[in-house]
């Protein structure tokens, strides 16, 4: 058999069980496709492929003796952004040279549990700050995705384009993320993958590099809803190590998608229909609206009148945060150091050569809203915001909506050094107007690849639900899924 | 609100992060146009609105006041650029 790369995660298991192929052919068969695509798509910033072959052989021990995990010799690629004992951590900044944790990231650890193994450390923006994986230290990852026609490069969105690359390029079985604005929806939307972002509290934020600890949350993307659920189910569940990881059971979330909207009430939000929305974005939002009635979901308009201050709020909250998050990279404890003439020639040298333009700009605004005269005005004034965002969610909850539906992302994958985007922070920010309401009331969120932009390019509809309700989202994305009935993967050109 | 070249010098002080008289400027620009952006919240009318502290309705959880981890100093300091005996090593702070 060949290609094995190319199976889903769960044709993948499958496959294992049945004895049609071992763990060890199957994380040959990405390594191999990643020694092939990597120097063109920069997907990875590290591959373990020992260790992952030494953990294939223990995996496929396991399947011999009928002690299978639940992803037992699944090769999976991590995010940078998830501490990996002795591996690689640096978020993709440069202020973590040479980082190697002594330990591991709770939801890695939880994968491993199950038996998943690890492929790599995948790209990503720096510090997760960014929507095209451009502000990483290891240069942009280079999108599998072209527009007909043409050989320019595009992203794969951000932050963790990495993670969606790898996945839509056949370089794992799935990845892990995280999603703090958007990054793991956007990305997904732009490489015609799937992505979860789970309710804020459902995976531990343990040993996860913390960009905005209010908003950040891990979640897989994956090439099926049905795969996005399997990784769901390992990565979560309560961890005192977390003091926000919520007590609450974890369900087989797999055991829901083919439940099917039959009954459901979807909220379709007027706010979301943004002036200036590309014609292709509306008809692909009608279009997901057909489909599900179609399978007996009934629609209901809503309004969510913050929706606009979101971005804005969001804009103060997460640098406010990053910017006390990041405080630890001194120059002391890991990481780089440029030595000065005293220690705060040493801190501010370090800090300095050590992050990137992007991560520089939010530490500075997050600095400037927090100092003394500008908090109430600032901070305590986006924080009150926030409470009215969370505030029209619960109330569309309440009237009766079981979960709602928008577009993802309000365009399709752009060019790598878009100037436009490089020469306005505040372009770039738009990427996640969509997403970013929903981290802000900390609900989950699902992008679904459901169509094509006149290019041939992935676009994704999202789906928000109710807070720790992620199997209504699972069922609801496996009908667009199975509606759009669309191959979504890259003709490959690298 | 707009910043201008003393308060970005000001805030890269506070942030510990070395601004180079060069970029100050561009700076200035970047953090403006991101500051003209979030002016917005201004029109929202938050009278008797509490400020989110927590997204999700939960208390802290509080464990027993007890050590429950430590007594590893060597890989405390295994990442760090400078150590020694496993202190971590800076320049001198008090003369």
């Amino acid at each position: 058999m060949t290609e094995l790369n190319k199976l889903s995660l769960a044709a993948a298991r499958k496959g294992l069980l049945d004895k049609k192929f071992s763990a060890t052919e199957l994380t040959s068969s990405y390594l191999d496709a990643i020694g092939a695509a990597n120097p063109a798509l920069n997907a990875y910033v590290a591959v373990t492929g020992e260790q992952a072959l030494d953990k294939a052989k223990a995996s496929d021990a396991k399947l011999a003796v009928g002690e299978a995990g639940t992803l037992e010799g699944i090769p999976l690629g991590v995010k940078d952004l998830f501490a990996t004992k002795g591996v690689h951590t640096q978020a993709a900044s440069h202020i973590l040279d040479g980082f190697k944790p002594e330990y591991e990231s709770s939801v890695t650890a939880n994968l491993w549990r199950d038996g998943a193994l690890m492929l790599g450390k995948l790209n990503m923006d720096e510090f997760a700050m960014g929507s095209s994986n451009e502000t990483s230290y290891y240069g942009p990852v280079v999108s599998p995705f072209r527009a007909e026609g043409s050989n320019a490069n595009l992203v794969p969105g951000g932050s963790s384009g990495g993670s969606a690359a790898a996945v839509s390029a056949w370089l794992c079985a799935g990845a892990t993320a995280t999603d703090t604005g958007g990054s793991i929806r956007q990305p997904a939307a732009f490489t015609g993958t799937v992505g979860m972002k789970p309710t804020y509290g459902r995976c531990s934020r343990w040993g996860t590099v913390a960009f905005a600890s209010s908003l950040d949350q891990a979640g897989p993307i994956t090439r099926t809803v049905e795969d996005a659920a399997m990784l769901m189910t390992s990565m979560s569940g309560f961890d005192p190590k977390d003091s926000t990881s919520v007590d609450i059971a974890v369900p087989d979330f797999a055991a829901a998608i083919e439940r099917g909207v039959k009954g459901l009430t979807i909220g379709v939000p007027r706010e979301y229909r943004m002036d200036g929305m590309p014609q292709e974005i509306e008809t692909l939002w009608q279009q997901g609206i057909e489909w599900l009635k179609a399978e007996g979901a009934t629609f209901q308009d809503i309004s969510l009148p913050h929706t606009k201050y979101a971005l804005p709020a969001y804009y103060i909250v997460a640098p406010a945060e990053a910017s006390s998050n990041l405080a630890r990279y001194d120059g002391v404890k890991y990481g780089l150091r440029v030595s000065g003439k005293d220690i705060t020639d040493m801190y501010e040298l370090t800090r300095a050569a050590g992050f990137g333009r992007e991560v520089k700009r939010r530490i500075m605004i997050g600095t400037y809203v927090l100092s003394a005269g500008y908090y109430d005005a600032y901070y305590l004034q986006a924080q009150k915001v926030r409470t009215l965002i969370k505030r029209d969610f619960e109330e569309a909850f309440n009237s009766g909506v079981d979960t709602i539906l928008t577009p993802a992302t309000p365009s399709a994958a752009f060019g790598i050094g878009d100037e436009a985007m490089a020469a306005d922070p505040v372009k770039m920010y738009l990427n996640d107007v969509f997403t970013v309401t929903v981290n802000m009331a900390g609900l989950p969120g699902i992008a679904v690849p459901a169509g094509k932009d006149g290019k041939g390019l992935p676009l994704g509809l999202q789906l928000i639900g109710k807070p720790f309700d992620e199997e209504t989202l699972f069922a609801a994305g496996r009908v667009i899924e199975r509606s759009a009935a669309m191959d979504f993967s890259p003709k490959a050109w690298w | 609100m707009s910043v201008d070249a003393a308060t970005v010098k000001r805030i890269g002080s506070l942030a510990r992060i070395r601004i180079e008289d060069s970029e100050v400027g561009t700076y200035q620009d970047e953090l403006n146009v991101i500051l003209g952006f979030v002016e917005q919240l201004s029109e929202v009318d938050v009278s008797g609105v509490e400020p989110m502290t927590s997204v999700m309705p939960m208390s802290l959880r509080r464990r027993d006041d007890v050590v429950s981890d430590g007594g590893y100093p060597e890989k405390i300091v295994a990442n760090s650029p400078l150590s020694e005996d496993n202190f971590f090593m800076v320049p001198k702070v008090v003369e």
